[in-house]
C-alpha cells in the first residue's frame, strides 16, 4: 500500500524506473544541495536533528538499519540477520563482518555499544536518545544511574544482543543518522569533529563551513560495486531563488522546490520532467491546548475543523504542494485509511457546534506561530478571516521556530501551528497522543483519552501485525473524531532532479535523504 | 611621538566600546526566549535539559556568566560553540578569510568605480555625465542586494555563462566577483554621491579660488587642492561603509553560499549558540574599530594639518 501511495504521489516515477532499466555508470561527481539553512550544524551527526545535516550524513555514516524507499520500511544495514526471542523483546543481530570504517578498521559490536552509550549521555541532550531509549537500561544511563546500557550485550565481535523495553520493530528506531555508528576509538578524539570517520559509502574530504561538504568514494564499502560516483559534493543553498538559477545553469543536480517554484517548474516544459514528489510523513496542524477552556470541548475543536476551508488554502496559498490531511497518519503511512474523508468546509455546522458548546458568539484565542511559509504566519493569516466568520477571533503571536518548539513543549500556548513527524512508524506516531507520553516528548497537546490509551496499549501487546494495524487504525479514527488539532495537510516534498542523475529514491521520511550509493550519473552530466 | 600616543589613546578608547557591545549581547541573549537545548532535540528529557544547562553554565546568574566570559576573553578564549563543540576562535578563523576577501573586494570595486564617477560628475555639474552618474548612484543605493545578486547570477552565470552562480570554489576571483559586486554596488553609489558633493563644495572654497587666481592650471588645482581635501571626506565614508558591509554581507553570503562570518552569525543566533554569536559580533566590532583607527591614521598622511594631539 505504501508503495502504491508513493507511485501515485511520484510524478518522477518514470525517471526512477527508467534508471533501474539502465546499467549504472561508474565515476563522476554528484552535486546535491542542502536547502534548509545557510550551514551545516555540525560534523558530529549525533548532535543534530536538522534534516539539513542528514543529507551529508547519509553518505558518510551508517546505522544499524537503513530506510528502503521502495518497500516503505527500514531494513537491516549493518547486520545480516535479526533473530527475535524473549517474547519479541530480545533481538540478536548477526552483524556484517565486512563493514570498514574510513580509517580502515573493521566495525564490531563494540562500536555499536559505544555509539549507543554515547547517545544516551545525559549531559549532552543528543537527539538520538529518543530512539535509543527503547533499549532496556538506556534511560538509566541518561539519568546518570548507570554507566552502560544493560540491554546491550556483545556475544562476540559480530553478534549483538539487544533487549528492548517494548515490543516494537527496532528498524523504525535505528535507521536515521542520529543513531549512526561511530568508531569507538576515533570518535572520542577531538580531531573527529574536524574530520569525521564513518561507515558510509563516501569518506570525508573537506568542509567549507557555510558553503559545502566534499566526500569521495570509499573503496572498501561493503556493498559490492557501490557507490557508483567518485565524488559527492553537498552545497549549502538556503535560498530557493539561487538554487533555481544554479539548477537551470546545470551547476547542481538536485534542488528542493518551494510552492512558488513548484508552480513555475510545472508550467515550464523544459523543467516539468525534472520534478520528483512524494508525500512525506509529516502532518501540519493547529494544536489546541485543552487547558484553555473552549478547546477542552470536543465540539469546539471540531467546529474549527469545519470552519476552515482547508482545500482553498492548500490550493491557493500552498500552491497544491501538500496533501489534505484527514486524521493524523499521513498518506504514506502503511496504516493510512483512504476510506476516511477529511472534515468538509461547513461554516454553518461549525456555528451550530459552537452554539451547542455554549459559544454562540464565539470566543477569542491566541495563536502562536513561526514565519514558516508552509505552516506558519501566511497560513494563520489566511485562516483568521475564516474563523472570524463563525465568531472565533484569533490573535497572532509570532515567534522564531526555535522558540516555537520550546513554547509547544512547555505547553505555554492556547493554540499553535506546527509540522510534526507522523511516521514512518504508525505506532510511534500515534503513541505521541498516549496520556503517558510527556508533553515535552511529543504529546504537545497534552492529550488524554482513556479509550485512545487502551487502543494503543492493546496494539503494543498484539503479536499479530494485522490485529495491531486494525487497533492503530481505530486509534487514528478516534483522533479524527476527537479533533485535538485542526488537520491541515501532509507535506508534499518536491525536488527537481537533473535528467542525468539516476536512482533517486522517493523517500517519504525526507526526500532529500538519499542512499547515495544507489545514485549515479550518466555521460550527459557536466560533472561526469 | 604624537602619533604613538594617539594610537595608544585610541586603543584604550576601544576597550569600553568592546565591553559595552559584549555586555549588550550578553544581556540580550539572556532575556530572549529559546535555548540551545530546544534547538538540539524536540523531546529531550527535562532532567537532561537541566543537566545540560548546568554543564554549559546556563543556569548560573547572568552576572556570574558574564564575569566568567570576560575572564576567558582576557586570555583570548572566546569559548566553545554549543552547536559544534569547537572553539569559537577556530570557527571564526575558518570564516574570517572568505569574509575579508568579500568585503575588501567589494570595497575596492566601490572605490575604483564610485570615486572617479563622483569626481567626473562634479567637474561637469548638470551635464550628461553628471546626470548619468547620479542615476547610477541613486539606483545603486536603492536596489535590494538580494534582487541585484539574482539579476547578476541570471545574467553572468545563466545567460552569458561567464561565471559560476554560487559557491566558494577554490576561493578564486571567478567565484568572488558576483558576490563582491553585489555587495559593492551600494557603497559605490554612496561614494559617488559623497565624492561629488565634496568636490563641488571644495571647488567653490576660498583656497581653490586663490589657487586659480595665482594662475595655477585647472589640473593642478584639482590634483593638489580639490582631490586631497575631498579624500578626507571620502576616507570617512569608506571607513563607515566597512562597518555597514560587515552587516550587509549576511544577505550576500547566504545568497551565494559564501562561507563568511555573516552566515555563521545568523545560524548561531537562530540556534541560540551564544558563544558563537558573541564571538562573531566581537570580531565584527573589532574589525570595524580597527578599520576606523586606520582611517584616522590616514587622515594625517593625506592632510598634514590634522594633528594627533
Amino acid at each position: 500500500m505504501f508503495r502504491m501511495m508513493a507511485i501515485v504521489a511520484g510524478l518522477g516515477l518514470a525517471l526512477a524506473t527508467s534508471a533501474e532499466a539502465q546499467t549504472p555508470r561508474k565515476g563522476g561527481t554528484i552535486r546535491m544541495t542542502a536547502p534548509y539553512g545557510s550551514s551545516f550544524t555540525s560534523l558530529d551527526i549525533h548532535t543534530t536533528q536538522r534534516a539539513q545535516d542528514e543529507i551529508y550524513a547519509k553518505a558518510l555514516h551508517r546505522s544499524l538499519y537503513i530506510w528502503n524507499s521502495a518497500e516503505g520500511k527500514p531494513v537491516l544495514e549493518l547486520a545480516k540477520e535479526d533473530v527475535v526471542s524473549g517474547g519479541g523483546l530480545v533481538h540478536t543481530f548477526k552483524l556484517r563482518d565486512d563493514a570498514y570504517f574510513h580509517n580502515g578498521r573493521k566495525m564490531t559490536a563494540d562500536d555499536i555499544i559505544w555509539s549507543y552509550n554515547r547517545i544516551m549521555d545525559g549531559t549532552k541532550a543528543y537527539p538520538g536518545a529518543r530512539f535509543v531509549r527503547v533499549i532496556e537500561g538506556a534511560a538509566a544511563v541518561e539519568k546518570g544511574q548507570a554507566k552502560e546500557i544493560s540491554g546491550l550485550k556483545k556475544i562476540d565481535d559480530f553478534t549483538l544482543e539487544m533487549k528492548l523495553t517494548e515490543k516494537i520493530d527496532p528498524g523504525f528506531y535505528f535507521f536515521t543518522a542520529l543513531t549512526s555508528i561511530y568508531p569507538a576509538d576515533e570518535a572520542a578524539k577531538e580531531s573527529f569533529l574536524q574530520k569525521p570517520i564513518g561507515l558510509g559509502p563516501f569518506k570525508f574530504v573537506e568542509h567549507v563551513p557555510g558553503s559545502r561538504i566534499v566526500l569521495e568514494r570509499w573503496d572498501r564499502f561493503y556493498k559490492p560495486g557501490k557507490p557508483y560516483a567518485d565524488k559527492l559534493v553537498v552545497s549549502v543553498m538556503g535560498e530557493a531563488a539561487a538554487r533555481d538559477v544554479a539548477f537551470r545553469n546545470k551547476e547542481i543536480d538536485t534542488s528542493v522546490l518551494g510552492p512558488a517554484q513548484y508552480v513555475a517548474y510545472q508550467a515550464d516544459p523544459d523543467l516539468k520532467g525534472t520534478i520528483v514528489e512524494v508525500a512525506e510523513v509529516f502532518t501540519r496542524y493547529m494544536g489546541m491546548n485543552p487547558a484553555f477552556k473552549p478547546f477542552a470541548d470536543k465540539r469546539v475543536r471540531q467546529a474549527i475543523n469545519y470552519a476552515i476551508d482547508t482545500d482553498l488554502i492548500i490550493n491557493k496559498l500552498v500552491k497544491g504542494k501538500a496533501y489534505r490531511a484527514t486524521s493524523w497518519l499521513p498518506l504514506t503511512s502503511p496504516l493510512y485509511d483512504k476510506t476516511m474523508k477529511p472534515y468538509p468546509y461547513d461554516p454553518a455546522k461549525a456555528k451550530q457546534l459552537l452554539t451547542e458548546a455554549g459559544y454562540p458568539a464565539g470566543f477569542e484565542f491566541e495563536w502562536t506561530t513561526s514565519q514558516n511559509e508552509s505552516w506558519g504566519l501566511p497560513i494563520v493569516a489566511a485562516v483568521i478571516p475564516m474563523l472570524d466568520k463563525v465568531g472565533i477571533k484569533a490573535k497572532v503571536k509570532q515567534v522564531e521556530t526555535a522558540v516555537l518548539s520550546e513554547v509547544i513543549r512547555s505547553g505555554d500556548y492556547q493554540a499553535f501551528i506546527y509540522s510534526q513527524q507522523s511516521g514512518p512508524d504508525p505506532q510511534a506516531a500515534l503513541k505521541c497522543f498516549h496520556s503517558s507520553t510527556p508533553q515535552s516528548a511529543c504529546n504537545y497537546m497534552n492529550y488524554k483519552n482513556a479509550e485512545f490509551d487502551k487502543l494503543i496499549d492493546e496494539a503494543g501487546q498484539a503479536d499479530d501485525a494485522a490485529k495491531r494495524g486494525q487497533l492503530l487504525q481505530k486509534a487514528n479514527a478516534l483522533l479524527y473524531e476527537e479533533a485535538p488539532v485542526w488537520f491541515f495537510n501532509y507535506n508534499k516534498a518536491v525536488m527537481a532532479v537533473q535528467p542525468w542523475l539516476k536512482g533517486i529514491q522517493l523517500n517519504a521520511t525526507e526526500l532529500t535523504h538519499q542512499n547515495v550509493e544507489d545514485l549515479w550519473i550518466d555521460e550527459t552530466s557536466p560533472a561526469k | 611621538m604624537p602619533m604613538l600616543s594617539f594610537l595608544i589613546r585610541r586603543l584604550l578608547q576601544t576597550i569600553p566600546t568592546v565591553l559595552a557591545v559584549v555586555l549588550l549581547v550578553f544581556v540580550l541573549f539572556s532575556v530572549v526566549p529559546g535555548s540551545i537545548v530546544s534547538t538540539m532535540s524536540d523531546d529531550a528529557d527535562p532532567q537532561v535539559e537541566l543537566r545540560m544547562k548546568k554543564q554549559l553554565g546556563l543556569d548560573d546568574p547572568v552576572y556570574v556568566r558574564f564575569g566568567v566570559y570576560i575572564a576567558k576573553l582576557a586570555t583570548g578564549d572566546f569559548g566553545t560553540s554549543f552547536r559544534t563543540r569547537e572553539p569559537v576562535t577556530t570557527m571564526i578563523a575558518k570564516r574570517a578569510w572568505p569574509t575579508l576577501q568579500l568585503i575588501f573586494t567589494a570595497m575596492a570595486f566601490a572605490i575604483v568605480l564610485g570615486v572617479p564617477l563622483g569626481f567626473i560628475a562634479a567637474l561637469r555639474p548638470g551635464g550628461l555625465v553628471d546626470s548619468a552618474a547620479m542615476v547610477v548612484a541613486v539606483s545603486g543605493l536603492s536596489i535590494a542586494k538580494f534582487w541585484l545578486g539574482l539579476v547578476l547570477m541570471y545574467l553572468f552565470a545563466l545567460k552569458l555563462g561567464w561565471l559560476p552562480s554560487f559557491g566558494y570554489g577554490d576561493g578564486g576571483l571567478k567565484y568572488l566577483l558576483l558576490p563582491a559586486v553585489t555587495l559593492g554596488v551600494s557603497p559605490m553609489a554612496l561614494l559617488a554621491r559623497t565624492t561629488r558633493a565634496a568636490v563641488l563644495e571644495i571647488m567653490t572654497a576660498d583656497f581653490v579660488r586663490t589657487a586659480r587666481s595665482k594662475g595655477m592650471s585647472e589640473t593642478r588645482v584639482v590634483k593638489w587642492h580639490v582631490m586631497r581635501n575631498a579624500l578626507v571626506i571620502i576616507l570617512t565614508t569608506v571607513g563607515l561603509q566597512f562597518g555597514a558591509l560587515m552587516g550587509q554581507a549576511v544577505v550576500v553570503e547566504k545568497l551565494f553560499s559564501w562561507p563568511g562570518i555573516g552566515s555563521l552569525l545568523v545560524d548561531s543566533v537562530l540556534q541560540r549558540d551564544i558563544p558563537a554569536v558573541q564571538g562573531s559580533i566581537l570580531v565584527v566590532v573589532l574589525f570595524f574599530l580597527a578599520i576606523n583607527l586606520l582611517i584616522d591614521v590616514l587622515y594625517g598622511v593625506i592632510d598634514p594639518r590634522i594633528r594627533y594631539a
